[in-house]
C-alpha cells in the first residue's frame, strides 16, 4: 500500500502535520480541563472544607486532577485521531507502515514521566510535613506538628490552646476522652470550631482505623499503641466517623456522627458531661487517662477474681483456648 | 479417555455442582434465624431477653447466648432478631443467668439512652424468689466487684445497658446448666427506651469480650447473630 499510495499522497496534497493537529488539540482540551477542574469541580472534591487537613487534602486532589487530566486527554486525543485518520478504508488490505523506534520521542517520554513522578513525590512530600502529619496518623513520637499551638492541662474556650481528645476504638464502637475535662469519656464527638486538636488513637481489642472523613483525619487504632493526627475544624456542622479497617461482623456499623460547635457550645457540652459522669460515678470508675490500655490487664482482673473463688464467668472469657475448657472457669 | 467417558464425567461433575448449590441454599435459608414479633399494646411493647452461660445448639452449645421470649407462647426462642413497632415505649427486661466478666472498657457500666438513664435491678436465688428489693441505678460499676455479666447495646440509638450477673455465691453452687435456662439464680434487670419513629434494622450487641475460647474473647458468640448480637427490626 505504502508504494502504491506514496505517489497518489505526493501527487495531490502533502500529508499533513499530524503531530502538530494532535498536540493542537490535546492542548485546547488540556487547558478547558484543567480550568473546569480547578474553578468548577475544586469546591466540590472530597473531603470538604471543614479543616485545615480537608481543605489541604482537596487542594493536593484537585492539582492530581489537573496534572493527570491532560495526560488522560493526550491519550483519548491520539487514539481518537488515530481511529478518525488512520482506520482502515473500504478496500484497503495492505499492511500499515512498519513502525520502528524514535528516540527522540522515548527519551522526551522518559524525561516527562519522570519529572512528572519526581514532582509529585516533592510535592506529597511537602504536603504532609507541612500541615503537620495532613490529618493522618504519625505514630506515638509524632514529628511533625502544628506550629505555635500549646497543650496545657485545662483548655478553655477562646484560648489557642490545644484540645487533646482521645479516640478508643473497641468492638463496635468509637468512644472518646477528654484528659483536660477530668478524663471522661463520651460515646459522642464534639469539637470547638477554630481550635488545634490533638487526637491519640488507639483500641481496646482489635484493630480499627479512625477516619472523621469530612476532617480529613484518619490514623490506625492499635491496641497498645498511640496514634497521634492533628486537626483544625474550620466550618461549623456535621461530620462521619467511621472504623477503616474491617474489624469484624459490625465493622460495617462501626459508624456515627460527630459536630464542629463553637468553642462556648463546646464547653458547655463538655462540662455538662464531666459533671453528669462526675456526679454518676463513671468518673470515678474510669482508669486514670493514658496513652493506651492494657485489654490484659482485664483478664488479669478476671483471673484475680477466678482466684478469690469468684469464678462465675469471671476471666474465663477473655484468655484464648490455652486456658480453661469451655463453660469452666480460669484455673488459678 | 473415551468421548462416552468424557460425557458422563462431564455430566457428573455439573450434577455435582448443582446439587452443592442447591445444599447451600437449602442449608442458609432453613438456617435463618427466626425474628420474635413484639406487637404494642396501649402503646407499650414489652421485650423480654435472657442470658445463659451455654445454649441448646448442638452445634456450639459452649457458647454464651441471648434468648428471645416469644410474647404468646411464652416460649424461649434461640435468636437475637426481634421487632418492635416505631415510634413506641419499650420495656425490656433481661434475666442474667451468666457469671460475671469484667468490662474491658469499665466506661460501659454506665447507663446511657434508657428512660431516665436508669436500669432497675434485682437478685433472685430461683424463678419467683427475690434475694433482694428492686433497685434503680445509673452505674453498675463492672471493675469495683464481679457484678456485671454481659452488656445490651444498641450503639446508633446510643442505648448501652451493663446487665448485672447473679449472686456470686448462689451462681457457685447452682448456676443455670440448661438452656434455655428457667430455673437457678438470675438477675432481673428491667429498662425502658423509646423505638425509633422510622422502620429499619438497629444492630445490638454485647460490649463484654465473651468468646469463650476465642483470642481475648472477641470471636464465636460475639461475632455470630443469634448468640451475643443481633438486629432489633423497627417496623412501620
Amino acid at each position: 500500500m505504502a508504494e502504491s499510495q506514496a505517489p497518489t499522497a505526493a501527487a495531490g496534497k502533502a500529508e499533513p502535520n499530524h503531530a502538530v493537529r494532535i498536540a493542537s488539540i490535546w492542548l485546547v482540551l488540556a487547558i478547558v480541563a484543567d480550568l473546569l477542574i480547578y474553578f468548577v469541580w475544586q469546591p466540590h472534591l472530597p473531603p470538604g472544607r471543614m479543616s485545615d487537613n480537608a481543605r489541604g487534602q482537596q487542594f493536593d486532589i484537585t492539582v492530581m486532577a489537573v496534572l493527570c487530566a491532560p495526560v488522560l486527554l493526550g491519550v483519548w486525543t491520539y487514539f481518537g485521531y488515530a481511529l478518525v485518520n488512520w482506520r482502515r478504508r473500504a478496500g484497503d488490505t495492505e499492511d500499515g507502515p512498519p513502525i520502528e523506534g524514535n528516540g527522540k520521542v522515548q527519551a522526551a517520554w522518559i524525561t516527562v514521566t519522570s519529572l512528572i513522578v519526581l514532582s509529585l513525590a516533592a510535592f506529597g512530600t511537602y504536603e504532609l510535613i507541612v500541615p503537620a502529619g495532613a490529618g493522618g496518623g504519625e505514630g506515638p513520637v509524632p514529628i511533625w506538628k502544628p506550629s505555635g499551638v500549646v497543650t496545657t492541662a485545662a483548655w478553655t474556650p477562646g484560648s489557642t490552646h490545644t484540645l487533646v481528645v482521645q479516640a478508643i476504638g473497641q468492638q463496635w464502637n468509637w468512644t472518646y476522652r477528654f484528659p483536660q475535662f477530668g478524663g471522661m469519656e463520651t460515646t459522642g464527638l464534639e469539637l470547638p470550631i477554630n481550635t488545634p486538636v490533638e487526637f491519640h488513637v488507639t483500641s481496646l481489642d482489635v484493630i480499627h482505623s479512625f477516619w472523621a472523613y469530612q476532617l480529613g483525619v484518619k490514623a490506625d487504632a492499635n491496641p497498645g499503641v498511640d496514634n497521634v493526627a492533628f486537626v483544625k475544624p474550620l466550618q461549623l456542622g456535621q461530620f462521619v466517623v467511621r472504623c477503616n479497617e474491617l474489624c469484624g461482623i459490625w465493622h460495617g456499623a462501626m459508624f456515627d456522627y460527630g459536630n464542629v460547635v463553637t468553642a462556648s457550645q463546646f464547653q458547655s457540652w463538655a462540662t455538662s458531661i464531666q459533671t453528669k459522669e462526675r456526679a454518676n460515678g463513671t468518673l470515678a470508675a474510669l482508669p486514670p487517662y493514658a496513652t493506651t490500655y492494657d485489654p490484659t490487664e482485664i483478664s488479669q482482673l478476671g483471673q484475680a477474681w477466678a482466684k478469690l473463688g469468684i469464678v462465675g464467668a469471671g476471666g474465663y472469657y477473655y484468655p484464648g483456648p490455652q486456658t480453661g475448657t469451655p463453660g469452666d472457669p480460669v484455673s488459678p | 479417555m473415551s468421548l462416552p467417558a468424557r460425557i458422563v464425567t462431564l455430566l457428573v461433575a455439573f450434577a455435582a455442582v448443582v446439587a452443592g448449590a442447591v445444599f447451600l441454599v437449602v442449608n442458609y435459608i432453613a438456617s435463618s434465624l427466626p425474628t420474635v414479633h413484639y406487637v404494642a399494646s396501649g402503646g407499650v411493647v414489652n421485650v423480654v431477653l435472657q442470658e445463659d452461660p451455654q445454649n441448646n445448639d448442638p452445634s456450639n452449645p459452649d457458647w454464651v447466648s441471648y434468648y428471645v421470649q416469644n410474647p404468646q407462647t411464652k416460649q424461649w426462642v434461640h435468636t437475637t432478631l426481634f421487632s418492635v413497632p416505631k415510634h413506641t415505649r419499650v420495656n425490656v427486661t433481661i434475666l442474667g443467668y451468666d457469671g460475671c466478666t469484667p468490662l474491658r472498657n469499665n466506661y460501659w457500666s454506665q447507663v446511657q439512652g434508657t428512660t431516665g438513664s436508669t436500669v432497675t435491678v434485682q437478685q433472685f436465688a430461683t424463678v419467683g424468689k427475690p434475694i433482694d428489693s428492686p433497685t434503680t441505678t445509673k452505674m453498675i460499676n463492672s471493675w469495683s466487684n464481679c457484678a456485671v455479666a454481659h452488656t445490651f447495646a444498641i450503639p446508633s440509638m446510643h442505648l448501652f445497658v451493663p446487665v448485672p450477673s447473679p449472686n456470686t455465691a448462689l451462681f457457685n453452687k447452682d448456676a443455670c446448666g440448661v438452656s434455655p435456662c428457667t430455673s437457678g439464680p438470675h438477675s432481673q434487670e428491667t429498662f425502658s427506651f423509646m423505638s425509633p419513629d422510622h422502620a429499619g434494622y438497629w444492630r445490638w450487641q454485647c460490649f463484654i469480650p465473651c468468646g469463650g475460647g476465642f483470642l481475648d474473647g472477641n470471636g464465636g458468640p460475639m461475632q455470630t447473630i443469634g448468640y451475643m448480637t443481633g438486629e432489633m427490626e423497627v417496623s412501620a
